[in-house]
């Protein structure tokens, strides 16, 4: 993990600032982008929650989504799997595309799509159903039932969730008699469990104690190279330990995007310098 | 606005309790805040607690009155034998008793001191009501007799209480038991001491005589059917007169003449018992001394033994022995068949009936309701048409029951049923198979009826699961039947379940609807036999909630029939506690394995 020394050491001095339009730092452009977000824009009915959005996801790195309670990070993650479709009354502008693929074009195959992504949301939502089952959900809707298939995914994605040692010997017990960490991390190891391209997370770690936390974090960043994370969070130590990179948005824009330990160091905008250094207004 | 406004004029502040951090600003006393009786909330507490009690009181109430009367029914009671001042006999047992208020028709006769002594309790006097039986030789089960119309009352130690086959009940004392070939017992000590025995095998022969009647010549006349319309099938298949028609009809006459053999052969065992059955006979005489016989056209002739179901010398026998019979009754209600126009012998086939159709209904109410929530809530497009069903459904609950009656006749029955028989049961035809009220139009009926309250609680349980659950399966890629498949139906199911229990219990006390969509007074067969397809959905079948309303309102005596209402309803309530019961363990369950902690 990052220290506070480190950080300073690899800071770099910031890009010299524009006063309009979001910053992104060149490290960024220099990036493989596996998520594209291009001008996107969200209404929730005739209320606009999102404006002119663009955000280049790097490939096997970690990004993390801050700023102010309401700025519509929730409504960009929950964006790019296309769950908020079930929102009636919705509309979008703009494009995003996953490895190249459009996410809102005409003839896309919304259930396909999804299943190229994994996602984690803020409070766990385990099924009603026992703790194999859940892990495994995605591949038994996809008619996987190659038991040998099955316990090898099972025993994968909970040792990559770090539950595996925890749950190994109750596997058939319900999912819910597990603890609210316990159960966030089974969400975590169903969401990896069908390889995703990209794994979505909006607040993981918002209703655990600091010791679950501390877990999930280090399991976020061990998933780091193999998997590319866009993560949500509200804690500023949380974006500095596990992120690459750092988005931050404000009233539905994008204002900055940055390295991490520039944009806790030296970030570009006043605004983001502001939040992170928590003399926001 | 300084605080001195703020303050109330009756708070006095005293300067040695200035609050020490108000430096240079005089203290500020705080607002007393008011603490009424209504502020405190009691008076709601008490009143909503009241509405409870009140509701809890008058359930509490009918259930009480249930139990006490249905438990007691069945209790043997003692006989006792009055004199009138008139000089009349009257034998028999008190079944309740009242004050009431004597007209001056009733007073008229009456001497001069009765006269006194109504007059001094203002007019009222208090009589009882004596069921005296012998309906063959009365004409009436019970007779009323007044406190001061009694000359002599005892209870004679020969006095017995008898249920019959037929006529109801009776009270006498017994004078002789003709065992046949000759012999005889006579003496009350001896035929008390005889009867058991003797009874116990009449009982045995009357039960063989049933069997045989009901399954095996049952059977021959049932398959003697089964030929006759093998005929009728093969002369609308291969047309009327045709080869195979005739040869059809040779080999019925062939069959027939076996068959017949049969049913003869029966028969002839049949009357063998009966010849025997005849000559065990119980000479028992009423109070004047008159014979109780068989047959009302028959006075002289005593009845046979195996007339009587049950018999006891009522005032001799104790405890342990009221409680046999006490039980006894209790299994007769339950396992037999009822006798005497249903006010008597037991209610098999209406708790048959009853369970059958409840298990039926629930079959065709669950998916039916549970499909058309799902639709509702996770299909269609929620807006003003969708709320327009909604609506309707909820009005459906308020839709008197007898309407869904008249539409399950008219539609199941007429048109379903009239369609099913003209295609099926074609060599039937004029006499309906389906085209006519049964168990299975009466079950479509009450799943029709009850469906709403599936649909609501459905609705409701489906509503409840998590938003975060579905987004959860979805954002695994799941499609929306699958998310609903393997995540909210399970979920939902208690909710459902709830559901369910409320459309079975009240589908099974209701009555009106199928009375004319498949319940008769008395079915001759249960809905389920032997016969293949075993479960014979079209026949008709009794219900317990018609049978309170027969025998407690249409039948010749309502008095004799009451007893009967208690033990009824509460063998109702009792079947419907047990259906639930089960529902709701069925319930609990399913809730267990998806308890947990969720956070
Ligand atoms: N279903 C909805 N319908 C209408 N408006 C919504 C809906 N969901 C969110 N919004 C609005 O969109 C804006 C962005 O919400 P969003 O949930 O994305 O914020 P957020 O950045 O995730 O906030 P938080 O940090 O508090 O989770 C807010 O102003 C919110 O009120
Ligand atoms: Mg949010």
């Amino acid at each position: 993990m990052l220290n506070a020394n480190e950080l300073i050491a690899d800071a770099k001095a910031p890009v010299a600032a524009p006063t309009e339009g979001p910053f992104v730092h060149p490290d960024i452009l220099a990036e493989d982008p596996v998520l594209e977000i291009d001008r996107f824009d969200f209404w929730y009915g005739e209320k606009q929650a999102l404006f002119d959005v663009s955000l280049n996801v790097p490939r096997g790195k970690v990004s993390a989504l801050i700023g102010p309670s309401g700025c519509g990070k929730s409504t960009l993650l929950r964006s790019v799997n296309r769950i908020n479709d079930l929102i009636d009354g919705i509309r979008i502008g703009g494009a995003m595309r996953l490895n190249g693929d459009s996410i809102y074009g005409k003839h896309v195959d919304v259930i396909e799509l999804r299943k190229r992504m994994g996602m984690v949301f803020q409070k766990p939502n385990p099924f009603p159903m026992s703790i194999y089952e859940n892990v495994i959900y995605s591949l038994r809707i996809d008619g996987e039932s190659r038991r040998g298939v099955l316990d090898e995914v099972v025993e994968r994605s909970l040792r990559s969730a770090a539950l595996w040692d925890e749950v190994k010997e109750r596997l058939d017990a319900s999912a819910l008699e597990l603890s609210g960490g316990q159960q966030q991390r089974l969400c975590i190891a169903r969401a990896i469990a069908a390889d995703p391209e990209v794994l979505l997370m909006d607040e993981p770690c918002s209703a655990l104690d600091p010791i679950a936390t501390a877990k999930i974090e280090e399991l976020i960043f061990s998933l780091r190279g193999e998997y590319t994370v866009l993560i949500v969070t509200h804690n500023m130590q949380q974006a500095a330990r596990v992120s690459d990179y750092t988005a931050f948005m404000y009233l539905g824009n994008l204002i900055e995007v940055s390295p991490t330990n520039v944009m806790f160091l030296k970030p570009a905008r006043r605004q983001s310098e502001e939040y992170v250094t928590g003399r926001f207004g | 606005m300084t605080t001195d406004a703020l303050r109330e004029p009756d708070t006095p502040v005293t300067s040695g309790t200035a609050l020490p951090e108000t430096a240079g600003k005089p203290a500020r006393a705080r607002r007393k805040r008011p603490l009424s009786l209504a502020g405190r909330g009691e008076p709601y507490v008490w009143g909503t607690g009241a509405g409870l009690a009140i509701g809890v009181l008058m359930i509490v109430g009918l259930l009480a009155l249930v139990l006490y009367n249905g438990f007691l029914t069945f209790w043997p009671k003692r006989v006792v034998k009055i004199t009138t001042t008139d000089g009349k006999s009257i034998l028999g047992e008190v079944t309740r008793d009242e004050t009431f208020r004597v007209t001056p028709e009733m007073l008229e006769p009456l001497s001069d001191e009765v006269k006194a002594s109504i007059r001094r309790s203002h007019g009222f006097a208090h009589r009882r009501l004596i069921k005296q039986g012998n309906y063959d030789l009365y004409g009436d089960d019970f007779v009323w007799v007044a406190d001061y119309a009694v000359a002599t009352e005892e209870y004679p130690r020969d006095a017995w209480t008898l249920e019959r086959r037929e006529w109801g009940a009776a009270f006498g004392s017994p004078s002789k038991l003709i065992v046949g070939e000759g012999r005889t017992v006579e003496g009350a000590r001896e035929i008390a001491r005889e009867f058991p025995a003797l009874h116990g095998a009449a009982i045995a022969r009357y039960d063989e005589i049933r069997d045989l009647e009901k399954s095996e010549i049952g059977d021959v006349n049932y398959r003697t059917e089964e030929a006759r319309l093998e005929i009728r099938r093969v002369a609308l298949r291969a047309g009327e007169g045709s080869a195979a028609h005739r040869a059809a009809i040779e080999t019925f006459e062939a069959r027939e003449g076996e068959l017949r053999a049969e049913y003869d052969a029966v028969q002839r065992k049949i009357d063998e018992i009966r010849v025997t059955d005849e000559t065990v006979r119980f000479e028992i005489r009423d109070v004047n001394g008159t014979l109780i016989p068989q047959k009302p056209s028959d006075p002289d002739t005593p009845m046979a033994l195996s007339h009587v179901v049950r018999a006891f010398p009522a005032n001799e026998i104790g405890f342990g022995e009221r409680l046999r019979i006490y039980l006894s009754r209790w299994l007769e209600f339950m396992i037999d068949e009822p006798r005497e126009a249903n006010t008597e012998g037991g209610v098999f086939p209406a708790i048959f009936g009853t369970f059958m159709m409840t298990v039926l209904m629930s079959l065709a109410v669950a998916p039916f309701g549970v499909i058309a929530a799902l639709y509702l809530r996770e299909y269609a497009r929620q807006g003003p048409l969708v709320s327009a069903v909604r609506v309707a459904v909820n009005n459906l609950a308020g839709v008197p029951s007898i309407v869904f009656g008249v539409f399950g006749l008219g539609f199941f029955c007429y048109v379903v049923g009239a369609r099913i028989d003209e295609l099926f049961y074609a060599e039937r035809l004029p006499s309906p198979t389906f085209g006519t009220g049964g168990i299975l139009w009466a079950s479509l009926t009450l799943a029709l009826l009850t469906v709403p309250v599936v649909i609501v609680s459905t609705e409701e349980a489906l509503s409840a699961v998590p938003r975060s659950m579905r987004e959860g399966s979805y954002a695994c890629g799941a499609s929306r039947w699958q998310t609903i498949w393997r995540i909210v139906l399970p979920k939902a199911t208690p909710g459902i379940m709830t559901g369910l229990i409320l459309a079975m219990a009240r589908g099974a006390g209701e009555v009106a609807p199928l009375m004319i969509t498949g319940v008769v007074k008395l079915a001759p067969e249960l809905p389920f036999d032997l016969h293949a397809p075993f479960f014979h959905l079209n026949r008709s079948f009794m219900h317990l909630g018609f049978h309170i309303y027969d025998v407690g309102f249409q039948s010749r005596n309502s008095e004799a029939g009451k007893p009967m209402v208690f033990t009824t309803t509460l063998l109702l309530i009792g079947l419907i506690a047990l259906l639930n019961l089960a529902a709701i363990h069925l319930r609990n369950t399913l809730r267990k394995r998806y308890k947990g902690s969720e956070v």
